[in-house]
């Protein structure tokens, strides 16, 4: 499968959590056998990663990218021709340039054409000309939509998506729009204008939206009225601006959460849990635990919190889906999975997507992968309380096992997601 | 003369929001599901306390003095009818009016402080006390505890309160072999009398009447008179005791309950030796047969007829013992808005919620709970209660900084 991919930021130029994703996002493609074209305004004279084609977009000559569009198109007859490409082809410059009139600014590609120029010039920052360059981008979206070999086109956040929609328009392969952060998100209610326009176009134009949380996807379907079902949901495996606020919820600075999430059954070692729980409560009473998720020994659980008499630091949420999950992983300080026996479980790389240190058992699969996890027998209670209050009196230690268990995990996360944005492509090209 | 005694319990909590989730902790103080309290609250008063009281008021003019009856409303019920349906309370202010209807105390709030916090229990009576003078123009002098609790202890404290006539159920463990048919004593009381329930003649009308499977059934005010008359020189009160929405929500209207009771009267007056009475009357009509001895508690519920529908589990247990905990937290805010809303949570209604016998009397438990299992109960009362113990914390925090 072929990706053609427009971006605005890439490793080592990065200048906010764009680029960085961007980066993981293309790793986790090609991992799982993408062939993947990252498109980006300029190279900035940097060098890259060598697994992933670069093609820079002051580098796109468009008149030589015309001629030889010219050359192709005319080996095909009309028949043909309107088999491969959706809209109809344009066999001479005047109606190629009146092609992009209708949907480009008529002075700037007139420009293009008539100084014989050919490269656009781009910074690929954010500054007063921003707007500029957007729509720039556009124009090379749309050119290289007419001559690359692609199945899909896959756009990062509004900056790019012009250019994803005018690639699109030109190609005829379906687009998937990217929402890593939406104007809300950078501006609260202070939202602007024409760049929600943007976002709000690309979102409309797209066959399917990416966001990479239910927090954004509500925002996408409550701001920018996106039918749900066009939108799906992959969470980025790293992600160092997730702001507790960002999910609606509040915390008490002066208390930490524990939490506990997954199927309250044997397997998961929820007992094990409570019982560390009620030890630590006996020795720290600024802390609240979280059991959430349900299960055949749920009312156990509840039963023995009961009988601990903890219900002020004890909470059950029952079963968490969507943006409550993610709140709930944004509120806890530490995450614990006891389990008895566990092949692996994604819970604890979940964690760690929020800056949640954890506890795992050894005897959970995810040990092997997590070396730097803190890791306790899911029986040795004790030893899970002490290391709860280690963590959740030491912030140091904390950051630093969050911080280390995320090395540990962010191929495999990246790789995750990969596999998860697949299932997208695939979805579209099924259709 | 042999006396028939009527009292009714009238009660509806203020039920807990069903999704007041963890998540609402330190976000939502709104506790109460407010839809669900009034559509209850209404179609209780369409079913129930409208047409019986209507009813009653009919009779009570037919037999000119001759009918009587008695209730215990409780505060948090009679404030639902002032906020959800007015018209009820007009209709029991037009009972009180007849002079025939004696309104008893309770705790305002349907509670069990007796068992937890005396000063409570006495602030509670004494709201209950300024609830009925406030509307019913009457001093009661009559007491009933929340669900019939009742022991020695109970009796003298309530005895010292200055009531003078108490009712309790007339179970099996207080009786022993003796009838509750008489007016007893609490033991060691000297002004307190102890008026029993006749739970075989109380629940032929409030849980066997429109049982068809019933070797009784149908029951008509004709036999169920010629079983009241049975009683003759075998007693003097007949202690009939029920929750008022017996009439036309337990039993429905079209199993008869209106008509058996709109007859009653006349039939149970046919004979001259018989006749109704309020509590607080047969209390100075008659005098105490013996002391009653009732070390252990005893109440109306269940078979067990015994405190282990609101406590015993350690989910009622750890709930109660919490909510009393913070008695004194709560009080030292001087907040009546805060007192109110945990005063509310002190129902006994969200313990019985919380009870997981599921064997006799399961059925009846699950008919009363609007939570799906008594684990969401405990877990939908643990968050409302964390949140009010957060308020609390947050207002002295900020007391304190200024």
């Amino acid at each position: 499968m072929k990706v053609l991919m427009f971006g605005w930021e890439f490793p080592p130029f990065i200048s906010g959590g764009l680029g960085t994703a961007s980066y993981g996002i293309s790793k986790g493609l090609v991992n799982n056998h993408i062939d993947l074209t990252f498109v980006m305004p300029t190279r900035r004279g940097l060098s890259f990663d060598s697994e992933i084609n670069i093609l820079a977009a002051d580098e796109v000559h468009t008149i030589e990218r015309y001629n030889k569009i010219i050359k192709v198109l005319k080996k095909y007859d009309t028949k043909s021709i309107s088999k491969s490409f959706t809209i109809a082809p344009y066999f001479t410059k005047e109606d190629f340039i009146e092609y992009f009139n209708t949907h480009h600014d008529v002075v700037k590609i007139n420009k293009i054409f008539q100084t014989q120029k050919g490269l656009l010039k781009f910074t690929g920052n954010y500054g007063k000309n921003l707007m500029d360059e957007v729509y720039r981008y556009g124009i090379i979206g749309e050119i290289i939509g007419f001559g690359d070999d692609f199945d899909i086109i896959h756009a990062h956040d509004w900056l790019t998506f012009y250019a994803g929609v005018a690639a699109k328009r030109s190609s005829g392969k379906p687009l998937v729009a990217h929402v890593h952060a939406t104007e809300f998100d950078r501006s609260g209610e202070n939202v602007n204008q024409n760049v929600y326009d943007i976002e709000r176009y690309g979102m409309e134009n797209a066959d399917k939206i990416i966001a990479v949380s239910y927090f954004t996807k509500n925002i996408i379907v409550n701001r920018y009225g996106i039918d749900p079902e066009k939108v799906e949901v992959v969470h980025n495996a790293v992600d160092k601006n997730r702001r507790l606020d960002a999910y609606g919820v509040k915390k008490n600075v002066n208390e930490k959460l524990v939490l506990f999430l997954g199927r309250i059954t044997m397997q998961k070692g929820p007992d094990y849990f409570l019982e560390a729980a009620y030890r630590v409560y006996k020795k720290n009473k600024n802390v609240r635990f979280v059991m959430a998720g349900s299960g055949d020994m749920l009312p156990r659980m509840i039963t023995r919190m009961a009988s601990l008499r903890m219900l002020d630091r004890f909470h059950f949420t029952g079963f968490l889906k969507g943006i409550d999950v993610e709140r709930m992983y944004a509120l806890s300080d530490l995450y614990v999975m006891p389990s008895v026996s566990e092949p692996f479980g994604i819970a604890p790389f979940e964690a760690l997507l929020y800056d949640v240190p954890i506890i795992i058992s050894k005897q959970s699969g995810v040990a092997e992968v997590l070396k730097n996890a803190i890791k306790v027998d899911f029986w040795d209670v004790n030893k899970m309380a002490d290391m709860i209050l280690m963590l959740i009196e030491n912030d140091k230690i904390a950051r630093e096992v969050s911080e280390k268990c995320k090395d540990d995990m962010a191929n495999i996360g990246w790789d995750n997601a990969g596999h998860k944005i697949i299932n997208v492509y695939e979805s579209l090209l099924n259709n | 003369m042999v006396s028939l005694i009527f009292y009714f319990q009238v009660h509806q909590p203020f039920r807990l929001r069903k999704n007041y989730s963890f998540f609402d902790i330190g976000n939502n103080h709104f506790y109460e599901d407010e839809d669900a309290n009034r559509s209850i609250l209404n179609k209780v008063a369409d079913k129930c306390y409208i047409p019986t009281n209507l009813m009653l008021l009919d009779l009570i003019r037919q037999y000119k003095g001759k009918f009587k009856v008695a209730f215990s409303i409780s505060g948090v019920a009679i404030e639902q009818f002032e906020k959800y349906n007015p018209y009820v309370l007009e209709t029991f202010q037009q009972l009180a009016e007849t002079g025939q209807v004696e309104f008893i105390a309770e705790t305002y709030y349907h509670s069990l402080s007796f068992l937890f916090s005396k000063e409570e229990f006495k602030e509670q009576v004494n709201l209950q006390k300024e609830k009925v003078e406030y509307y019913f123009k009457q001093t009661p002098t009559t007491f009933r505890n929340t669900e019939l609790i009742y022991n020695n202890e109970l009796a003298h404290f309530v005895e010292s309160l200055g009531f003078t006539t108490i009712l309790a159920e007339g179970a099996n463990q207080v009786l022993g072999w003796r009838s509750p048919n008489f007016l007893y004593q609490p033991v060691g009381s000297y002004k307190l009398n102890l008026l029993l329930k006749n739970y075989k003649l109380s629940d032929d009308i409030a849980f066997r009447f429109s049982n068809s499977g019933w070797e009784e059934f149908p029951l008509t005010a004709e036999k169920y008179a010629n079983w009241v008359h049975a009683t003759a020189g075998n007693g003097e009160v007949i202690n009939l005791f029920m929750d008022y929405e017996t009439f036309g929500e337990h039993q429905w209207a079209d199993t008869g309950i209106f008509d058996f009771m709109r007859a009653l009267p006349g039939e149970i007056l046919k004979h001259p030796d018989f006749q109704f009475l309020m509590p607080k009357e047969a209390s100075q009509y008659y005098t105490p047969l013996s002391q009653i001895d009732t070390p252990f508690f005893v109440s109306w519920a269940d078979l067990e007829r015994d405190l282990t529908a609101w406590l015993g589990n350690s989910l009622q247990d750890s709930a109660i013992e919490k909510v009393y905990e913070i008695e004194n937290l709560v009080k030292s805010t001087a907040d009546p808005e805060l007192i109110h809303t945990w005063r509310k949570l002190l129902t006994s209604d969200h313990f019985y919620y919380m009870c997981t016998k599921w064997f006799s009397d399961g059925d009846v438990h699950k008919y009363f709970n609007p939570y799906e299992t008594p684990y969401d109960a405990f877990v939908i009362y643990s968050n409302v209660l964390n949140d009010l113990i957060g308020t609390i914390k947050q207002k002295q925090t900020k007391a304190v900084v200024e």
